[in-house]
């Protein structure tokens, strides 16, 4: 039960916000009206990099500051709608030069930097679907995801390109194109590449936007379960009626306002609301190419104005660790308020944001299948610290029960421990896993999107996270799958049999911990573990590598073979170690 | 403790952090995060390992100046230096 609840005033508003009373906004919501806020293309059409950037830039907003990119030492680029439509209509002409068609994908590998926006968007204007890739993955996610997507372009920087991709080129025979971005003093090139920036150069400013129709692929973004490859999400265009409908009622975004979502473009959370949907609201984005420091950032939030900041729980508890007394040194009078993505946010750490920042976090929820955010805290609602908050208008979530035939019973009951499951049918829903139509029709009951997050809901209708269901490990509030990091450490000559599990970590929420037992002849020594983190990093990079690796004699299995994730959890944890009669004797 | 002996110990922690990195290959001046994929959590964990190496508490102000290898040694060797005149 809350300890503490943030109650909201009026007078506390330094803008009315955009959804100023939940249950009014919940009855005279609906998804026709919200499409109607939107330009839309000639006979029904709809794109998203129109409603992005076009729609804005044919209008009085085309001079707008629509983005403020900062390089590493924080000097600030900017670009107006007016110049990214430009830019953009260059991208996508790039594209059609070189006979990328409508439906096929093109990736993009980087780091925060402007050719990254242009490509997501550019992309989307030639009617392509566009997938990014975290740049901080290793060669083994980067390959999963390029060849199960059938990535026709990359466009990628140099330096990552000779890091990890150059020795993947082979294997991979989709790829026709790939476009590098210059970072560093080498005079050329790799052979087979393009350069991004002579491309753009020779093209032309003018571009007629793809009409595309609301249920053509736009977004690929991959995710982890608990057992095979990568999956790749499909989204479609219409998912921009929900990504501006949620900007402006679950992050309260004005068209006035400077956002600043941290999260990467790699991630959902750093294309839908890191890309998109602030543009759809004509407001300024803020991008930094620097990583997490605590004094930068602040300097951000005060330098910039930023109004509105979407962030993330772990990012808030290492600004934790560092104090609020540094935070109170900068006057940030143009914040209004916070909002925080990933995981749960603790209390403490909503309650932190007041002593901070003189504002509290509102934490919402989604995942990369809702394509946008499902459940939140309002601007103008109470926060209950700890909640994830109260669905979207025009989201309907319970908690569910699975019974064994594949129905599911709803819990009415509050405070009932179940499945957090969503009623289908918003836009931003996805549409399917990439060539994995089993997979897709798992996660639904008839009507019910079943979303693999166990959650309550209390009496007032507020939803409290409880845990995975599953045994993916969320870290630094992305999913990773253990599998995709058995077979990394199972590449390793020593290693028999591997498991990989979330573990609590104060900042990261959980780390990944992995358990390998050795083939005979080999011993466990330092030496080994060392070589097995070290080979983890380099084939899976930091992001999804395990930062505990344990050499046991056995790892415990069930009689079929199956590794006991969950027990290896639950005695890493000192937990009961629950129904354990399907295990073999022999651990 | 000279500044080969600190050199070695912080190399140590970084090691432990991140034993992907070659320490032939790491340039000592450049960042690290500019040449391997070394995150935001590496690197607390890298300041975590050496404040407890070194026993010192290295505040958030002071990250800029342990950013690369030979940063990290300049300001361990000027802390330690520090700390023993004081003394």
């Amino acid at each position: 039960m809350p300890r503490q609840t943030i109650r909201k005033q009026s007078e506390d508003w330094e803008l009315i916000p955009n959804l100023l009373d939940y249950d009014a906004a919940r009855r005279n919501f609906s998804w026709e009206h919200e499409r109607e806020l939107l330009d839309g293309m000639p006979g029904g059409g709809l794109n998203i990099a129109h409603e992005a950037v076009d729609r804005h830039a044919a209008g009085d907003r085309c001079e707008h500051l629509a983005l403020r990119w900062l390089d590493r030492s924080g000097e600030a680029t900017d670009f107006s709608y007016g110049d990214l439509s430009r830019l953009t209509n260059r991208f996508a002409n790039v594209l059609r030069n070189l006979g990328v068609k409508k439906g096929e994908r093109v990736f993009a590998l980087s780091e925060r930097i402007p050719p990254l926006y242009i490509t997501a968007l550019g992309t989307l204007k030639n009617g392509s679907v566009f997938c990014p890739l975290f740049s901080a993955f290793g060669p083994e996610p980067l390959h999963s995801r390029l060849s199960i997507g059938e990535a026709k372009v990359l466009v990628t920087t140099e330096s990552l390109y000779r890091r990890k991709v150059a020795a993947l080129r082979d294997s991979l025979p989709h790829l026709q194109h790939v476009l590098l971005v210059r970072d560093s003093a080498q005079e050329k090139h790799p052979d087979d590449t393009l350069d991004f920036q002579q491309l753009l150069d020779a093209a032309a400013d003018e571009f007629p936007v793809c009409n595309t129709n609301p249920e053509d692929p736009a977004l690929l973004h991959f995710t982890s379960g608990t057992t095979g490859k990568p999956k790749g999400a499909i989204h479609v265009h219409e998912a921009v009626v929900a990504h501006h409908a949620s900007a402006r009622l679950a992050l309260d975004l004005h068209p006035q306002d400077v956002f600043w979502c941290t999260a990467d473009p790699g991630w959902v959370t750093g294309t839908s609301y890191g890309i998109i949907a602030p543009l759809t609201i004509g407001a300024t984005m803020i991008v930094d190419r620097q990583e997490f420091e605590p004094e930068r950032w602040y300097g951000i939030l005060r330098d910039h104005m930023v109004s509105v900041w979407y962030t993330a729980p772990t990012a808030v508890r290492m600004m934790m660790k560092h104090g609020a007394e540094l935070a109170r040194k900068f006057q940030l009078p143009a914040l209004r308020f916070m909002a925080s993505v990933g995981e749960p946010l603790n209390p403490e750490a909503v309650l932190w944001g007041e002593e901070a920042f003189e504002l509290p976090f509102h934490d919402n929820w989604w995942q990369t299948e809702t394509g946008g955010i499902m459940i939140a805290n309002f601007a103008s609602m109470d926060i209950r610290p700890g909640s994830m908050g109260k669905p979207l208008p025009g989201i309907e979530a319970t908690v569910v029960r699975r019974r064994e035939d594949g129905s599911v019973e709803l819990i009415e009951d509050a405070d009932r421990e179940g499945e957090l499951a969503l009623k289908r049918g918003w836009p931003s829903m996805f549409r399917g896993y990439l060539h994995e139509e089993e997979r897709y029709r798992a996660c639904f009951s008839g009507d019910w999107y079943l979303t693999g997050d166990l959650a309550r809901r209390d009496e007032d209708g507020y939803f409290w996270f409880v845990g995975r269901a599953d045994d993916v490990i969320k870290s630094s509030g992305h999913l990773i799958g253990p599998f995709e990091v058995e077979s990394a450490l199972m590449e390793h000559p020593a290693v028999a049999e591997a498991a990989a599990i979330g573990v609590p970590d104060p900042i990261a929420g959980e780390v990944v911990k992995a358990f390998v037992s050795l083939k005979p002849a080999h011993q466990p020594s330092e030496a080994l573990r060392t070589e097995l983190l070290a080979l983890a990093r380099r084939r899976l990079g930091p992001a999804v590598a395990p930062r505990q690796i344990e050499i046991h004699d056995n790892l415990p299995r069930t009689r079929s073979g199956k590794i006991m994730r969950r027990l290896l959890k639950a005695r890493e944890l000192g937990l009961p170690e629950g129904d354990t009669s399907t295990l073999e004797s022999r651990e | 403790m000279n500044r080969e002996e600190i050199r070695a110990l912080a190399l140590k922690k970084l090691l432990q952090v991140a034993p992907d990195i070659n320490p032939g290959e790491l340039d000592p001046k450049t960042p690290i995060r500019d040449q391997y994929d070394f995150d935001s959590m590496d690197f607390l964990n890298f300041t975590i390992a050496l404040g407890r190496e070194f026993q010192m508490d290295i505040p958030e102000k002071d990250y800029v100046a342990i950013q690369s290898l030979d940063g990290a040694v300049e300001y361990l060797a000027q802390h330690i230096e520090g700390s023993a005149e004081e003394n």
